[in-house]
This record gives structure tokens, C-alpha cells and sequence, in this order.
């Protein structure tokens, strides 16, 4: 079944990977936080990718659940499943609050209120250190235990991330190829013609706005209890821009491109520590030089590339180049 | 009476758009609104599709007052359109775009789709039938899978009226249609509103092309800066001495000619 | 109380000056190519610490002649940020631009690091320090050097749009690029100027106010988000806008540091940035935008 294909490659590239490189800190640890990165990242994508949103603020979202776990599993011995849930109650309506306001605006000034929230959110992070112990972050956050089974290791971390992921592609994949998921692609085309077609745009945004968070908020979630550690570094500005990047990187509207673009910026900075100090240098260079050359994102770019060379070698299934012309 | 506009008027920074305009359109009918450029005619369909709110007036639907509801809530009241510039969702295949015309039609919510249950593949099913069926209508069958981004003007202008019928409408608005078409096209085009007529949907017609709105018009409304110049049936329209002055100035004769024939005129 | 005032307001103009320069940058980019360059702030830092490095030791270059230096360096690197990563990606969508202007500030960023290393410096005040009192309120030289280089160079911006062919083909490439390439404009050219000039803005921003904030590799980041989030106050686009939101925004910052907490000034700012984009979308002065069907 073509809509089951994705998934399933994408859960077998997952397990074959532990069984080809067992006990790689690349695979367990490195890959861990791809995939981690990859749900945030396919979170954002259904609000900047799909909805035509753009977001610079959510991590935001993701700093809200990470803390409200930690927050509730230390400081009221909350069991970490029922915090996962909590957490995601408050990141559901702070999002839910100010999607509305957030959402009138456009383009650049939507870019703006998006990096100003999440920067307020970040400096509250830092500042009410009387429950965030501040700028020094929160510890010892329990771990998390699914029906008796405790995550302990990076491995099982691994078991846990891949499975979500694969879920989320599942889920995600289904809501857009659906009413909701046309109703949401429409307003990125034309918001007046949506309208006309009877969607209530508003709140269509609204409701992507506060899904995107709701997964963002669980992945923090999952991220505090995998750390037991966490600090406002993690939810600042810069990781917001981060997974802008891992999506449009990856190609905007391709739930596999931002998977991809995850992956990319996770790997990237492990294997630029060769250029120790210029580490950061080539960085910028090579983000800059994707963009300039694969404006459309990586995933697109080489599935272009792909598709040429499938043209190229068996022949012609091409569209009248006339229409294409007129258009 | 289905549609009832009355004392509708909107000015932009003073500047009158539509003054005191006042019309009726009965079921059934191809109603055309005509007049030079700037007369208004876009900005009346803006007006009775709720994008832009009126100063003064209302417009009756059904018997039931539309003015200040949003767009969403007039199209959930049967309303449907098509652009002038088209408004394609670019980012959508053909068969999709028609799809998101079937929106109010489906009845499946958020978490039953994202969780696949049957009831949501049922009316998914249904819906691709219905989008088909309007591709068909609209002779587009060829193009069901096609990416919108790689059609000529003239497929997508039926695209639009195929997402606009996939509403099932009781009143479908149409803003030149026929812009940009040659003469094949256009003529497929007459047919096609010919054939909406026929499956009893009023159509509200605003084009240039002359001949296309006379042969297909029931009524014809003729605007003029915004007011009413006239309006009443094809032949009335044809021999009123006021419309044939003002369409091509005084040289009355000529013009006479030229609106009764039906020319294959464009107002300037 | 009215002498704290009166410090705070002092302070916040000085900052608030600061913005109001760089936020002219940003928009001048803006205006130019529909770019929001986030790299406006590296721009700053640049300016700032080359100047420090030209004048450091004693074989360093007097300060005002590092200082020009620094600027005409600046400048270059304005126009090479044009000529090498916006222009070469023309038509691509504005989140693509700005993740582009990102990966420069990045690039700028490590390339600052490894140039001038990670320390903070400071920089002699251009005429002194002595203080001018006004009642309790002190006034420092270099807080009129800000204020009043900034007056200036405002001036002379609005002259360059206004009363030069230059500036007003500039305006013309805004508005229409293919139409102000067919009246002969040299749309390209333009382009570099107005990264030029706006990278000149910066650089003479960081070099004001140095003396006061100290600089460091990474002092641009915080700059050009304020930067940005002056212009958008005061409405993306509108260079006044761009000047009044600037100065707001620092007197808002200032007097919530000294009114109600230092360590939430930031987030004040930002809030009542929000606040006004909710009630007025396109920011104080900026154009409403509406859509045609």
C-alpha cells in the first residue's frame, strides 16, 4: 500500500540501524536526538510547511512541556506519564490563547511575534528561577516508565524516539491527506479562495497552531525525562532557528524532507568538530550554500535530481510542454 | 426571490465604488452584471461573498440578511465563486483542489482522519467521486492527477468553476470567465455555463466579452461608476438607448448595432 | 524620583538610538530587495570590534582613523554578503532568505571568533568622562556622541532617499525592479549600495557605542533582533517608523529595568511589541496591506 510505504522504510531503516552498527554512540546517542529533532521538526513543518505559517518561536512549546515535566515530576512527585499529559495541557492552551492574535498577522510581522514569544518564554526560563532554578536548570528529573518497563538507556531511548517518530509520520501523513489536511494546504494557496470554499480559516489555524504545539510540548516531555537534566539553553532562540532550518532545509511541506533536514543539523555539528575553531565558520558556509543552491530544500532538490535521471535513462513520460508554457 | 440587494454602498477612502445599487435574482436564472472597467462589477462580488463588508445596504439570501457574516459562513449558505485573478491552490494537485470544494460536504473531523477510522474513508471515498464527477462536468477528466502548477490559463479557469460546483451550490458567482480565453475556449466556456444553468444552479455572471453574455444571459444588470445604468432582460438590455450610448459613446448608431448583434465586443 | 526619570530616559534614548540605527538598516535592506537580513547585527559587532583590534596596543592606529577603517571594511563585507549570498538566490520565498541571512550572521559570527578570539572589550569614550549633570541625572560625552551621531546620520539617510538620484533609484528598485531596470537603472549596482549604506549604518552604530557596552564576537545576535524588533514596531518598511520604534523601544526597556526588573526588560520590550502587533498589525506607522481579488 503506497501510504503505508513511507512508514515502513522509515521503520526499517530504523531497526536495521542498531542491528548493523550495535553500541554506536552515532546511532544510539546521535541518532536518538535526529529523531527527537525530527518529530519537533515535522511538528513545525505542519504550521510553516503545510499552513504557509511561519514560526520562529517554538521551541518555545517545546521548552513548555520539557519544563512542566520536570517541574511536576520533581517538585510534586507527579508520575511522569500524567505530567507528560499535564504539560501538554499548558502548552495546549498558552498555544490556544495566542493563536488567534499571533495568527491575524503576516509574513514578517508574524516572524517577529513568533521570535518575540519565544524569546519571552525563554528569558521567564531563566528568570523565575524560584521554579525553573533559573539560568543553572532543573536535575535529577525521574525517569520515565511505560507499563512497568523503565527507559533507562540510550538504547532504549532509541526504542522510544523510533517509535513516536514513526507514529507521528503515520498520523501526520493521514490529517494531510484529508479534509482537514486540504483545508489547512488551501489556506497556504489562497486563504480568500479557502474561504469561499466554506473553511473557516481562522480557526483552521488556530487548530494546527495548537496540534504543532501539543507535539512539540511531548517531545519535551520525552527529551527532560531522557536527560534528567535540563537547562534554558536547550529552548532558546537559537534552537527555534534551528528547526526552522531542519525544515526548510529539508524541503517545506515534505514530512520526510524535515526528517531529513533533521538529520542533516544533527549530524552536521558532529562531524564539523574536525574543524575545531572554524567549526562555526564552515557551518554558516554550508547553510548558506544550501540555501543558495537548493532553495526548495534538500529532499526536493535530490528528489529532483532523481527524477531526472529517471527521465534520462527510461525515457519520456513528460507533461505537454505547450500547457506548461501557457502557465 | 433568491438574491436581494438593496441600498448597497461602499466607498474606499471616498472615492465611491458601488452607490445606492439595487437588484433582484431569481432562482434559476443567468444573471450578468457588464459595464466598463471600474464600474464596480468586482467590487459588488466582493461585497455579496462577505471579503469586503458594505457602508450601507443588504443583500437577502434566501430571505435571510448575509451582510457582516464571513466569507465561510456565506459559502455554508450555498454561495460559491470563482476569481477574477485566479485563486489556484498552487500547492495542490487538480483533483485536490477540487477536493477542498467538497469540504462542507464531508462530514469527518480532525482525529477520525488522523486515526484513518472507516467512517472517515467512507466520505473520503464519496468526496473523490464528487470532485471527479465536477472535473468531468467541467471536461477536465484528463487533468484529475495533474499538479496545478503545470496547466495553461484556460484549464485552470474551469478548475476553478470544477472546485466551485464541487460545493453543490445554490448560486455560483463567476468573475470573467472568459478573460484570456480565445475563441475555442470561449465557446466551451458558454456551453459549460450553459450546462450550470441547466443543472439548476443560478449563475451570477460578471464579463467583458459581449457576445458570451448575450447569448447566455436571462437578465443582465449594467453597471456605470458604481450606480445602476439598467437593468432587465437580454432584449430590453440590447435596445435601451442609454446602455448603447454609454457603452461605445455617442455614436449611437454603430454601438446599437454592435450590442444587438452581440459582437464579439470588449468594453474598455 | 524625577531625576531616576530622567536617568532612565537618558539611557533608554542612548539605547534606544542604537536600535534606531540598526533598525534603519534593516529596513533599508528590506526596502531594497524585500530581504530581512539577519545579519544586520554582525554588521554592529564588525564595526565595533575591528575598530577595537585597528586601535588595540601601541602601534595601533588612532581611533578615528580605526574607525573609518572598520567601516570601509564593513561596508565591503554589506556588499559581498549581496553580491555572493542574496543575489545569487533571487525569487527564492522570504523563509529561504531569512535562513540564508542566518547562515551569514553564523558565518560572520565564526569567522569574528576566530579572527578576534572569544574575549569581551571595551573601548576608550571618544572625548573624556567626564559627566554633565543635569539635577541627580549624569550625561556622559559619549551618551551625546550616540545621540547625536545617530541625529545625524538619520538626517543624512533621509537626504540620500529624498534629495540623490542614487537614493531614488534605490526607491525606484523598491517599488518596481524590472520597470527601474528599463529606465536605465542599474538595479544590481543599487543593490550593493543599499547593503553598503546599510552595512555602513551598523558599523557606525557599534563604533558609538562601544565605549559604553562592551563588545564581544557574539554582541551582534541580541543588536539585531532588537534591530528587527524596532522596525517592525514601528512598521516594516517606513524608515520613520523604523527611527521611532527604535527610540521606543529602548525608553520601554530602560524604564522597565529601572521601574520594575532588570532581568525581565527584555521580555517587557517584547511583550508590548506583541501587544501592539495586536492591536495594529502592521506596527505603528506601517502601511495596512490588504488583498485583491
Amino acid at each position: 500500500m503506497n501510504r503505508l510505504r513511507g512508514p515502513i522504510i522509515l521503520a526499517a531503516i530504523l531497526v536495521a540501524l542498531p542491528l548493523l552498527f550495535p553500541d554506536n554512540y552515532f546511532v544510539t546517542v546521535v541518532v536518538t536526538t535526529a529523531v527527537l529533532h525530527a518529530i519537533l521538526a515535522i511538528s513545525l513543518n505542519l504550521l510553516m510547511g503545510y499552513a504557509g505559517q511561519i514560526s520562529l518561536g517554538h521551541a518555545a512549546f517545546f521548552g513548555i512541556g520539557a519544563y512542566s515535566s520536570a517541574i511536576l515530576t520533581t517538585q510534586h512527585r507527579l508520575d511522569p506519564l500524567l505530567a507528560i499529559a499535564a504539560g501538554m495541557l499548558i502548552t495546549g492552551t498558552i498555544a490556544f490563547l495566542i493563536a488567534r492574535p499571533i495568527l491575524r498577522l503576516k509574513g514578517h510581522y508574524l516572524a517577529m511575534a513568533t521570535l518575540g514569544f519565544g524569546i519571552i518564554i525563554s528569558i521567564i526560563l531563566v528568570q523565575a528561577g524560584h521554579f525553573t532554578g533559573g539560568p543553572d536548570g532543573l536535575g535529577d528529573i525521574p525517569k520515565l516508565v511505560i507499563f512497568g518497563w523503565a527507559v533507562e538507556s540510550d538504547f532504549h531511548w532509541y526504542i522510544v524516539m523510533s517509535t513516536i517518530l514513526i507514529l507521528v509520520v503515520w498520523l501526520v501523513n493521514n490529517l494531510i491527506d484529508s479534509r482537514s489536511g486540504r483545508a489547512l494546504r488551501a489556506l497556504h494557496g489562497s486563504e480568500i479562495a479557502a474561504e469561499m470554499m466554506g473553511i473557516n480559516t481562522t480557526a483552521v489555524k488556530s487548530a494546527i497552531f495548537v496540534l504543532s504545539a501539543l507535539i512539540a510540548s511531548f517531545a519535551g516531555s520525552l527529551f527532560a525525562h531522557q536527560q534528567s537534566f535540563i537547562s534554558p539553553d536547550s529552548f532558546s532562540f537559537f534552537f527555534s532557528i534551528e528547526l526552522v532550518t531542519m525544515v526548510v532545509l529539508g524541503g517545506l511541506a515534505s514530512t520526510y524532507g524535515a526528517i531529513f533536514g533533521a538529520l542533516v543539523l544533527t549530524f552536521l555539528p558532529e562531524l564539523l568538530v574536525v574543524f575545531e575553531d572554524y567549526e562555526v565558520m564552515v557551518f554558516g558556509a554550508i547553510l548558506m550554500a544550501m540555501m543558495i543552491f537548493m532553495p526548495q530544500g534538500l529532499f526536493v532538490g535530490f528528489e529532483k535530481l532523481a527524477q531526472r535521471l529517471y527521465r534520462k535513462f527510461f525515457a519520456s513520460q513528460t507533461i505537454d510542454k505547450e500547457q506548461r508554457d501557457v502557465a | 426571490m433568491l438574491l436581494k440587494v438593496e441600498g448597497l454602498l461602499k466607498s474606499f477612502g471616498g472615492v465611491t465604488a458601488i452607490a445606492d445599487l439595487n437588484f433582484e435574482v431569481p432562482e434559476g436564472v443567468v444573471y450578468s452584471v457588464i459595464g466598463p472597467n471600474g464600474a464596480g462589477k468586482t467590487t459588488l462580488f466582493n461585497m455579496l461573498s462577505g471579503i469586503y463588508l458594505p457602508d450601507e445596504g443588504s443583500v437577502t439570501l434566501n430571505g435571510r440578511n448575509i451582510v457582516g457574516l464571513a466569507p465561510y459562513k456565506i459559502a455554508r449558505c450555498g454561495v460559491s465563486r470563482t476569481f477574477q485573478n485566479l485563486q489556484i491552490f498552487f500547492n495542490m494537485s487538480v483533483l485536490e483542489n477540487v477536493l477542498v470544494g467538497c469540504h462542507l460536504r464531508i462530514k469527518e473531523n480532525f482525529i477520525s482522519t488522523a486515526l484513518r477510522l472507516p467512517l472517515s474513508m467512507r466520505e473520503e471515498k464519496k468526496a473523490r467521486q464528487w470532485a471527479i464527477d465536477a472535473l468531468h462536468f467541467c471536461g477536465l477528466e484528463k487533468y484529475i492527477n495533474s499538479p496545478s502548477d503545470a496547466l495553461s490559463y484556460g484549464v485552470l479557469k474551469r478548475m476553478e468553476i470544477a472546485r466551485a460546483l464541487a460545493m453543490k451550490p445554490n448560486i455560483i458567482m463567476m468573475d470573467e470567465p472568459a478573460a484570456g480565453l480565445n475563441d475555442t475556449e470561449t465557446a466551451e466556456m458558454l456551453s459549460l455555463i450553459r450546462r450550470i444553468s441547466e443543472s439548476g444552479i443560478t449563475v451570477l455572471l460578471v464579463e467583458h466579452n459581449m457576445h458570451l453574455v448575450m447569448q447566455v444571459s436571462d437578465r443582465i444588470l449594467v453597471l456605470d461608476y458604481g450606480s445602476r445604468l439598467a437593468e432587465g432582460t437580454t432584449h430590453e438590455i440590447q435596445n435601451n438607448p442609454q446602455v448603447i450610448a454609454a457603452y461605445l459613446g455617442s455614436d449611437t448608431t454603430t454601438a446599437g448595432a454592435d450590442v444587438k448583434a452581440g459582437g464579439n465586443h470588449y468594453a474598455v | 524620583m524625577f531625576d531616576q526619570i530622567l536617568q532612565f530616559l537618558i539611557t533608554g534614548l542612548t539605547t534606544g538610538a542604537i536600535y534606531a540605527l540598526v533598525a534603519l538598516g534593516f529596513t533599508i535592506i528590506y526596502n531594497a530587495s524585500d530581504v530581512v537580513n539577519f545579519a544586520q547585527g554582525e554588521f554592529v559587532m564588525m564595526g565595533a570590534m575591528s575598530t577595537v583590534f585597528l586601535a588595540a596596543g601601541d602601534n595601533g592606529l588612532p581611533t578615528p582613523l580605526a574607525a573609518t577603517l572598520s567601516v570601509v571594511l564593513v561596508i565591503c563585507v554589506g556588499i559581498f554578503l549581496q553580491r555572493f549570498a542574496i543575489a545569487p538566490a533571487r525569487g527564492a520565498s522570504v523563509v529561504t532568505t531569512i535562513i540564508i541571512t542566518i547562515g551569514a550572521s553564523i558565518f560572520l559570527r565564526g569567522l569574528a571568533l576566530v579572527v578576534w578570539g572569544k574575549d569581551i572589550h571595551g573601548m576608550t569614550p571618544f572625548s573624556g568622562e567626564t559627566p554633565i549633570h543635569i539635577g541627580q541625572a549624569t550625561l556622559l560625552p559619549q551618551n551625546i556622541w550616540v545621540m547625536g551621531g545617530t541625529a545625524v546620520m538619520v538626517l543624512a539617510v533621509h537626504y540620500f532617499f529624498h534629495y540623490t538620484m542614487q537614493g531614488k533609484a534605490i526607491l525606484a528598485c523598491s517599488y518596481n525592479r524590472d520597470a527601474a531596470s528599463l529606465m536605465g537603472i542599474n538595479v544590481g549596482l543599487m543593490m550593493m549600495v543599499a547593503y553598503g549604506l546599510s552595512a555602513l549604518l551598523g558599523a557606525m552604530a557599534g563604533i558609538l557605542v562601544a565605549p559604553i557596552s562592551f563588545t564581544s564576537y557574539d554582541a551582534g545576535v541580541m543588536l539585531g533582533l532588537k534591530g528587527f524588533s524596532a522596525a517592525i514596531l514601528g512598521g516594516m518598511g517606513n524608515p520613520m517608523g523604523a527611527v521611532v520604534g527604535g527610540l521606543l523601544l529602548g525608553l520601554i526597556e530602560s524604564l522597565s529595568a529601572g521601574l520594575i526588573s532588570s532581568g525581565y526588560k527584555d521580555a517587557i520590550g517584547f511583550i508590548i511589541l506583541l501587544l501592539v502587533l495586536f492591536i495594529r498589525p502592521s506596527g505603528l506607522m506601517g502601511k495596512r496591506s490588504s488583498d485583491r481579488v
